[in-house]
C-alpha cells in the first residue's frame, strides 16, 4: 500500500523566485500517475522533490500518511529511474542492481535471488555479467529499471525514462512498463514532455505548467475536457485549432451561435449559458472532429496538404485569415489551392473565456478512474474510451 | 570539452542557495563541514601567520648576528631599502627578467602551438621532446645551460663559436642578464605552448574552415580566428607565468650567484641575501612586503579571470 | 583536412627542428652523463663514443646520490599524500554539495597560491629554526603539502564536477551515506582523474627548488638541493653532472609525458582544458 499526497508544496531556490508555486495532489496505491508538461514547467524538480533529492520549500509530502520532507532519499521507500539511467559504469548489471540490497546489508544469497528474479522479469538473465558499456540503449534502460524492482519500493519513480530511445524502442517500451506496472501492482509516478506516453500511460495525468497545475485528471478527461486553453491545446495530437469568435446568440442553455471573423456562424453546444452577445471567446475544435460539408461555416483555401498514410492533414487559411487544421481520411483526394468547406458538430466544439478558461461542455461530471487499477476486480463491460 | 561554463551565462545555480533549516540539503551542507574545514583552517595558517610575521619583522630592528638590535624600527627597514641602490638594480631586474621571458614565451608559444596544431610526421613524438624542458629541475636546467650549453671553452656554444672562427663568449660574465633569460624561457616556453596547444585544439575547425570559405588565407585565419580565441589563454599563461616568474631564485642561486656585481640579483635573491647571508631580518622583510605586494597585484588580475570561469 | 604534400613536409621539418632544439640540452645531458670525464670535456665533442658508466657509478660512490634520491621520493611522495588526503574530502564536498561560500573558498584557496615564497621566507626560516624543523624531511613535506594543496583541490574539484551528478544521486537514492558515495563510486570512477592530480602533484614536489635550497642542506637534502652543490667550481665534472641530473629528470620526465594533457587543467586551475 502506498499513498502519495502533496500539500501547497513549493519550492523556490532564491528569495522570492517560486518554481513551484504550491501543489495539491492525491496519488491512490497502485496509480500510474504521469506528469506532463514542457520543459521547464517544474516537472522534474516535482519528481526529484518527492524523490528527496531536491528540497521541499514549503509544504508537506506524505507517503502513507506520515510527513516525509526531512526523511532520507533512500528511507523514503521509493525508487527512482533517470533519464540518463545513471548505471554504475564500473559495476556490472547484476551489481548494479543489487547495490542497494549490499548497502542496506542484506546477505549475498537473497541478493542474488532478487537480482535474478528482477533480472528474469526484464529479461536481462544472459546480461548480469556484463557492464553497462557493453549493452545497448534498451537494455541499459531496463536495468535502471530493475535496479529499481529489486528494492521492492512502494512507489517507482521515472524521470523521462523513454526520452533517450529511439522511436520504435520508445513504443515497445512503453508497453512494457504498462505491463511491468500491472506485475508488480505498485504506484508509479512518471515525468515526461510527451503528450502521447501521458495519454497512452496514466490513470491520471497532471498537466504542469510555471509550476503550477493547470489540470488533473483521466487521458480522456483531458481530452474532452480540458480546463482551459493551456491544456486544450497541449493534449491531443494535431494540436487542437483555436479560432478568435464573438458570441452571436445564446438560449441560456447551453445552445448558441458564434461568429467567426468572415461573419460565418457556427452553432455551438455547451453545459453552461454563453456569455451576452458581442463578447469575445475562443473557438477551440480538434482537426479530427471536422469533416467535409459544402455548407459549412469554416470556408478557407487549403495551402498545405501533409499525407501521413493513415490520415490526412490539410492546412487552411479561412477567408477571415484565420487557420485551421483538418484531419481526414488518409485516402481523402483533397488539393490544396482550391477552396473547401467543413463542419463540426455543435458539441465538439471547445469555448474558452479571455481568461482562457473553458466553458463547461455538456456530460462532464467529475471523473472515476479510467480503468481498473491493478489488483482490483475489473469491471465487467466498461466500454473502452 | 568545455564543462566549465562562463560564470555570467549561467542562471544562478538552483544550490547557491541557502536551503531552509532543518531540510535534507542544509544537513548535508553541514555534514560536509568537517570535509572542507582541515584544508581550510590548514591554508588560513599557512597564508596569513607567515604574512603577519613578515609585516611585524618589517617593522622590527632584528639581526640574527647581533642580538642587540632590537626594538620597533619604525619605517626605517623600508627606508633604508627605498634608499638603497641594490633595491632599486634588483626591482629593474625583476621587471626585465619577467617581461623578456614573458615576451619570449607567449609568442613563442602562440606561434608553436599553432605549428603543433597543424597534421605532420610524428607529431605526438615531437610534440612530447618539446614540451620536455617544463619537467626538468629549474637546479638541473640552470647547471645544464651553465656548463654543457654556454660554458666559454667546453659549452656547445664555445666550440660552435670557435668552429665559426669566433672568439668565445663568456656568457655567464658577460650577458649575465640575458643567460639567466635564456634559461628560464628554456623552461617556460613548453609550458606556454602546452598551455596554447590544448587552447587551439578546443577551437572549432569549422570556423576556420567557414573563414576559408569566406576567402582568409592562413595568415588572416590567425589574426581574425585563432588569436581572439586564444585571448583568455593567453591571459592566463601570462599571469601565471608572472607569479612563478616573479619568484624566479633557483637559476639565479646555481648559476651567476646574483652577479656579476648585483647585475642578476633580482628581488627574489636579494630578500635571500639579505636574510640567509647578512641575517638582517628586518631589511630582508621589508622586501618580502614589496615581492608579496608585486604578487598581489598580478594575482587580482589572475583570479578574477579564473573566477570568470568558475561555474558554481 | 587536406593539405598540400609540401606543406606537409614544411610543418613536419619545422615540427621537428624545434622539437629538437628544445630537447637538445636534455638529449646532450644524457649523452654526456655516459662519457668519461675527459670525453666529456673534449673538443670537438665526441657525438659517437664507447658510453661508460662510470660517472654513474661515481655520483654515488663519492657523493651518496641514493641518499639524497630517497629524500626527494620521501619528500614528494609525503607532500603529495599529505595534499590528496586533504583534498580529497574538501573537493568532493565544494564539487557535489556546494553551498554559497564555495565559489569564494576556492577563489580564496587559490589566491593563498599567489603568495610569493620570497615574501614569507623570513618566516618560515625563523620558524622552521626554532622548532628545529631545518634540514628534516617533515618539515618539507608539510611545506609541499600546503603549496599543493589548493593546485590539488582545484584539480580535483575540476574532474568531480565532470562527474555526472545523477550517478550520486542515484547512490544516494540507494541508501549510499557520504562514506560510501566516496568509496563505491566517487573514488572508482575519477581514479584517471586522480591519478593524474597526484602525479602533477608529485612532479612539482620533485622539481621544487626554492623552499628545499632554503630550508635543507644535507639528511634531509632532495635531490634539486644536490645537484645545486654542483655549482661550485669543484664540482665541474661535466660527465658526473649530467649523470646526476639525468637520474634526478628522467623519472619525473617519464611522468610528465603520461600526463601532459591533464597536467593542463592543474596548471592553470582549470581555466584551459
Amino acid at each position: 500500500m502506498a499513498t502519495l499526497s502533496l500539500r501547497g508544496v513549493r519550492k523556490s531556490y532564491q528569495a522570492g523566485f517560486e518554481t513551484i508555486k504550491g501543489i495539491d495532489l492525491d496519488i491512490a496505491d497502485r496509480e500510474f500517475v504521469v506528469f506532463v508538461g514542457p520543459s521547464g514547467c517544474g516537472k522534474s524538480t516535482l519528481l526529484r522533490m518527492i524523490a528527496g533529492l531536491e528540497d521541499i520549500t514549503a509544504g508537506d509530502l506524505l507517503i502513507d500518511g506520515q510527513r516525509v520532507n526531512d526523511v532520507d532519499p533512500s528511507k523514503r521507500g521509493l525508487a527512482m529511474v533517470f533519464q540518463t539511467y545513471a548505471l554504475y559504469p564500473h559495476m556490472t548489471v547484476a551489481d548494479n542492481m543489487g547495490f542497494a540490497l549490499k548497502l542496506a546489508g542484506v546477505s549475498k544469497t537473497e541478493r542474488d535471488a532478487k537480482v535474478r528474479e528482477a533480472a528474469r522479469i526484464l529479461q536481462l538473465e544472459s546480461y548480469l555479467d556484463r557492464r553497462p558499456k557493453a549493452l545497448s540503449g534498451g537494455q541499459r534502460q531496463r536495468v535502471a529499471i530493475g535496479r529499481a524492482i529489486v528494492r521492492q519500493p512502494k512507489v517507482f519513480l521515472f524521470d523521462e525514462p523513454l526520452s533517450n530511445l529511439d522511436a520504435a524502442l520508445r513504443g515497445q517500451t512503453r508497453v512494457e512498463l504498462l505491463r511491468l506496472h500491472e506485475e508488480l501492482a505498485a504506484t508509479m509516478i512518471y515525468v515526461t514532455h510527451d503528450q502521447i506516453e501521458a495519454m497512452t500511460m496514466a490513470d491520471k495525468i497532471v498537466v504542469l505548467q510555471g509550476g503550477i497545475v493547470e489540470q488533473v485528471g483521466s487521458p480522456m478527461e483531458l481530452y474532452n475536457h480540458p480546463a482551459n486553453l493551456f491544456v486544450a491545446g497541449f493534449i491531443g495530437s494535431p494540436r487542437m485549432n483555436f479560432l478568435p469568435v464573438t458570441v452571436a446568440s445564446g438560449d441560456g442553455a447551453g445552445n448558441g451561435v458564434v461568429a467567426l471573423a468572415d461573419g460565418n456562424q457556427v452553432a455551438v453546444q455547451m453545459g453552461e449559458a454563453l456569455p451576452a452577445p458581442g463578447t469575445p471567446l475562443t473557438l477551440g475544435i480538434r482537426p479530427e472532429r471536422l469533416y467535409w460539408d459544402p455548407n459549412g461555416p469554416f470556408a478557407g483555401e487549403g495551402h498545405l496538404v501533409e499525407r501521413l498514410g493513415g490520415l490526412t492533414l490539410l492546412h487552411l487559411t479561412l477567408t477571415g485569415g484565420e487557420e485551421l487544421v483538418v484531419q481526414t481520411d488518409g485516402n481523402d483526394p483533397v488539393q490544396p489551392h482550391v477552396l473547401v468547406r467543413s463542419a463540426v458538430s455543435p458539441d465538439e466544439c471547445h469555448l474558452f473565456g479571455a481568461d482562457g478558461q473553458a466553458l463547461r461542455r455538456p456530460g462532464h461530471i467529475a471523473q472515476p478512474p479510467a480503468r481498473p487499477l491493478p489488483g482490483e476486480a475489473p469491471v465487467v463491460a466498461t466500454a473502452t474510451a | 570539452m568545455s564543462a566549465a561554463l562562463d560564470v555570467e551565462n549561467m542562471p544562478s545555480q538552483p544550490h547557491a542557495v541557502t536551503p531552509p533549516p532543518g531540510s535534507n540539503e542544509r544537513r548535508l551542507q553541514r555534514r560536509m563541514l568537517p570535509l572542507v574545514s582541515p584544508s581550510v583552517v590548514l591554508l588560513l595558517i599557512w597564508s596569513i601567520v607567515p604574512l603577519v610575521m613578515t609585516l611585524w619583522f618589517s617593522f622590527q630592528r632584528y639581526n640574527l648576528l647581533d642580538p642587540t638590535v632590537t626594538g620597533f624600527a619604525g619605517i626605517d627597514n623600508y627606508d633604508f631599502l627605498v634608499t638603497d641602490p641594490d633595491f632599486w638594480t634588483s626591482l629593474v631586474n625583476t621587471l626585465v627578467l619577467v617581461g623578456s621571458v614573458l615576451a619570449i614565451t607567449v609568442v613563442g608559444g602562440t606561434l608553436l602551438a599553432v605549428l603543433y596544431d597543424q597534421p605532420f610526421l610524428g607529431k605526438g613524438i615531437a610534440r612530447v621532446l618539446a614540451i620536455s624542458p617544463f619537467f626538468v629541475m629549474p637546479t638541473v636546467s640552470a647547471l645544464i645551460w651553465k656548463n654543457l650549453m654556454l660554458h666559454p671553452i667546453y659549452g656547445i656554444a664555445g666550440i660552435l663559436w670557435h668552429a665559426a672562427g669566433l672568439q668565445p663568449v663568456d656568457w655567464f660574465a658577460n650577458y649575465p642578464m640575458w643567460s639567466v633569460i635564456i634559461i628560464v624561457s628554456w623552461e617556460w616556453l613548453p609550458f606556454a605552448l602546452l598551455i596554447l596547444l590544448t587552447a587551439v585544439q578546443s577551437l572549432d575547425h569549422s570556423q576556420i574552415e567557414a573563414a576559408r570559405l569566406d576567402g582568409a588565407n592562413a595568415i588572416q585565419q590567425f589574426f581574425y580566428i585563432t588569436l581572439p580565441h586564444l585571448g583568455r589563454a593567453i591571459s592566463v599563461v601570462i599571469m601565471i607565468e608572472t607569479i612563478f616568474l616573479l619568484s624566479i631564485f633557483a637559476e639565479i642561486f646555481v648559476t651567476t650567484a646574483g652577479g656579476p656585481g648585483n647585475a642578476t640579483t633580482n628581488l627574489a635573491f636579494l630578500i635571500y641575501s639579505r636574510a640567509l647571508l647578512q641575517f638582517d631580518v628586518g631589511g630582508a622583510s621589508a622586501g618580502g612586503v614589496v615581492a608579496i605586494i608585486l604578487a598581489n597585484i598580478v594575482a587580482f588580475f589572475l583570479v578574477r579571470a579564473i573566477g570568470k570561469r568558475l561555474d558554481i | 583536412m587536406r593539405s598540400s604534400p609540401l606543406k606537409t613536409l614544411l610543418t613536419t621539418l619545422l615540427g621537428w627542428i624545434v622539437a629538437f632544439a628544445l630537447f637538445f640540452p636534455i638529449f646532450w645531458m644524457v649523452l654526456t652523463s655516459f662519457k668519461t670525464e675527459l670525453g666529456a670535456i673534449s673538443t670537438p665533442p665526441e657525438v659517437f663514443f664507447r658510453p661508460v658508466i662510470t660517472a654513474y657509478q661515481e655520483v654515488q660512490a663519492r657523493s651518496n646520490y641514493l641518499h639524497f634520491a630517497l629524500n626527494s621520493i620521501l619528500i614528494s611522495v609525503g607532500g603529495t599524500l599529505v595534499a590528496m588526503l586533504l583534498s580529497i574530502p574538501a573537493a568532493y564536498a565544494m564539487a557535489f554539495h556546494p553551498s554559497h561560500r564555495t565559489r569564494s573558498t576556492l577563489l580564496w584557496m587559490l589566491s593563498t597560491k599567489m603568495l610569493p615564497p620570497v615574501g614569507v621566507l623570513v618566516p618560515i626560516y625563523l620558524l622552521f629554526r626554532t622548532s628545529h624543523l631545518l634540514d628534516s624531511r617533515i618539515g618539507l613535506i608539510g611545506i609541499y603539502a600546503l603549496m599543493n594543496l589548493p593546485i590539488v583541490v582545484w584539480m580535483l574539484f575540476t574532474f568531480f564536477r565532470e562527474m555526472p551528478k545523477d550517478i550520486l544521486e542515484a547512490g544516494r537514492m540507494d541508501g549510499a551515506t557520504t562514506w560510501n558515495e566516496v568509496v563505491h563510486l566517487l573514488m572508482p570512477l575519477t581514479l584517471p582523474g586522480m591519478a593524474s592530480t597526484a602525479l602533477l602533484s608529485l612532479i612539482l614536489c620533485w622539481n621544487e627548488a626554492f623552499w628545499s635550497l632554503n630550508l635543507t642542506s644535507s639528511s634531509a637534502a632532495p635531490l634539486t638541493t644536490f645537484i645545486a652543490s654542483f655549482s661550485s667550481p669543484e664540482g665541474l665534472f661535466f660527465a658526473k653532472l649530467s649523470a646526476a641530473s639525468t637520474l634526478a629528470v628522467a623519472p619525473i620526465l617519464v611522468f610528465g609525458w603520461i600526463s601532459q594533457r591533464q597536467l593542463v587543467r592543474g596548471l592553470t586551475f582549470g581555466a584551459v582544458k
